[in-house]
Order: structure tokens, then sequence, then C-alpha cells
């Protein structure tokens, strides 16, 4: 009796995997990535924050730090940030050349940020405080120089987005390409707030 | 074909439209000035508190520049980022809450550990005679 029971309950499977649209996931699987991306600066930071007072009888950052310099270019990333939102609320309404225009505007700012940033090095360099020179100097290259390589590929991301969107036009695949970037370049705007507090300001403080 | 080919576009869209609903979508120009506004007024404080030298205290004056630094860089994930706990159904905020919980551990246990390392190894600060 409760066999014929149990076999009069029908049981279901899903057999396959019900459809999911086309870069449905990817800006998830973007934030994922930008996660992990944090807990490289996390790392970075913590290597910096330990080392960050071992001068080694060599500079320190009082000597080295020219903080109206590094206002500018604070001022460049905000001001890249700004405008690629502008590019993406022109992306929205389907404004092509507009929202090329953003994009070719926040490029400009972020090579001036990297312009700024590698004047800023190479001046270092040339006082003798180089990354082998003490343990503040090599964490202080390493996170300052990794945040500087992730804004580079950036650039060149948004180089490559630019081209793609002047062959293709707004298509779906490309507005997802936008606002991976978006998020990207975003993210690095708010690492660069942990650099300039913890690294310049913090550093002027000691 | 063709036919079939036509609804799987339209269900694309629609579901390309409905992730947008919940997503990322929620940028608007009022929300992009006003993140801008509050980072410019969160950045300028600090550097003029620092170049002037406004707080006399270097602690105090630490501790002003780290708080102004976590409200812009919460101003940045919500202006910027679009960051809420709705959008990819909650994922994203799950993600991120992960990620501050990794954060704090490596860096307040990595400072902890290496502070007081530095401390017990500094010479001359323990008497060797004390050492039973």
């Amino acid at each position: 009796m409760a066999t014929a029971a149990e076999k009069a309950v029908p049981t279901f499977y899903v057999k396959d995997e019900h459809d999911h649209a086309e870069g449905g996931s990817t800006m998830l699987g973007f934030w994922i990535y930008l996660m992990s991306d944090c807990l490289i600066f996390a790392i970075l930071f913590a290597v910096y924050g330990v080392l960050g007072t071992n001068y080694a009888a060599g500079p320190a950052p009082k000597d080295l730090f020219d903080l109206s310099l590094v206002a500018v270019n604070t001022t460049m990333l905000l001001l890249s940030s700004i405008t690629y939102g502008f590019a993406m609320l022109t992306m929205e309404k389907n404004r092509v050349a507009a929202t090329q225009a953003w994009l070719a505007v926040t490029g400009l700012f972020g090579l001036a940020f990297l312009g700024i940033e590698l004047y800023e090095f190479a001046h270092m360099i040339h006082e003798g405080a180089t990354p082998q020179r003490s343990g503040f100097l090599s964490a202080f290259f390493t996170l300052v120089g990794t945040h500087g390589l992730h804004v580079t590929f950036g650039t060149v991301w948004l180089v490559t987005l630019m081209i793609q969107v002047g062959k293709r036009g707004l298509i779906a695949a490309n507005r997802r390409r936008l606002m991976c970037l978006s998020m990207f370049w975003h993210f690095l705007d708010v690492v660069w707030i942990g650099v300039f507090t913890f690294v310049y300001l913090m550093g002027m403080l000691r | 074909m063709s036919a079939n080919h036509d609804t799987a576009t339209a269900h694309d869209r629609h579901d390309a439209h409905h992730a947008h609903a919940d997503g990322h979508g929620h940028a608007t120009l009022k929300g992009y000035l006003t993140g801008f506004v509050l980072s410019v007024i969160l950045t300028a404080i600090p550097f003029w508190l620092v170049m002037t030298g406004a707080i006399e205290n270097k602690q105090a004056a630490a501790i002003v520049v780290m708080v102004f630094a976590v409200v812009q860089i919460v101003v940045h994930m919500v202006y910027f980022l679009h960051m809420n706990s709705s959008s990819e159904g909650g994922w994203s905020m799950l993600a991120m809450m992960f990620t501050i919980i990794l954060v704090v551990i490596v860096l307040t246990g990595s400072l902890w550990v290496m502070y007081h390392l530095n401390t017990n190894m500094m010479p001359g600060l323990h008497d060797m005679s004390e050492i039973p």
C-alpha cells in the first residue's frame, strides 16, 4: 500500500541547465575578481604597514614626498572617475560619439596620473631613493607601483574598448565590457584613497 | 529555426533588461555628481589638515585622516560602484563582506604580530639576567 503511494508521487529531476542569457553573470564574476584584487592590495598594504618605518638610515617620507604633487595626482584620478561616470550615462542614452569622447577624456586623465607618478618615481630614484635602499622604499614602490600598473592596464583596456566601440558600436557585449571597466576604474580610485591616506598623508605625519 | 532564433533573442533581451534592472544600472547624473562633490570635500579636508598641520597632535590627526578615508571609500562604493544589498541578488554584498573580513584579519593580524615582534626583538630592551 505504502509502496503504491510512493509510486504515485511523481519525482522531478531538472535534467538540463536552464538557459542563462549570455553575460548574465559577468558582473558578479567581475566583482569577485575585484574582491580578489582587493586582497592583493590588502597584503601589500600590510607589508607597507610592517616595513613602512624601516628606513635603514635612508630617506623618510618627509624627505621624499611632495604633498602638492600627490594632491594633483589624486585630482587627476578623481576627475577620471567622474568622466568615466559621464561615459556610462551617455552610453545608456546610446550616444556613441559622446561616449567615445568621455572615454577619451578619462584616458587622458589616466595618462596624466601615470605621467605624474612616473615623474615622482624618477625624481625619487634620481635622489638615490631606489627600491633597494630600505624596507620602507621596497614596500612603497611595490604598493604604489602595483596600483600604477593597474592604472596602466586599465588605460590599455580603455583604448581597446574605444576601438571595439568604434568598430561595432554600443552592442550588448560592448556595453557589458564598458561596465566591467567602469567597476575596475572606480575600484582603482578606491584603492588610491587607501594609498594617499596610509602612504602619503600618514607618512608625512610620522 | 528563424522563429526559434527570434524568441531566443527576445528572451536574451528580456533577461539582459532584467539583469540591468536589479544590477548595476542605477547610475544617474545626480548620483555621480553627488559622489564627486562628496569625494572632493573628503579628499581636500585631510590634505589641508596634513599640509597646514592644523591638528597639533599627530596621532589625533592620523585618526581623523583615516576616518575621512573610510567615509570616502563608502561614498565611492555607493555612488560610483552602485553598491547596495540587492545588486546581483545580494551576492556582491556577500562577496564584499567576506573580503572585508579577510582584509581586516590580514591587516590587523600582520600589524599586531609584527609590531610586537619588532618590540621584543629590540636589543637592550630586556635584561637577559632577568630571564629565569
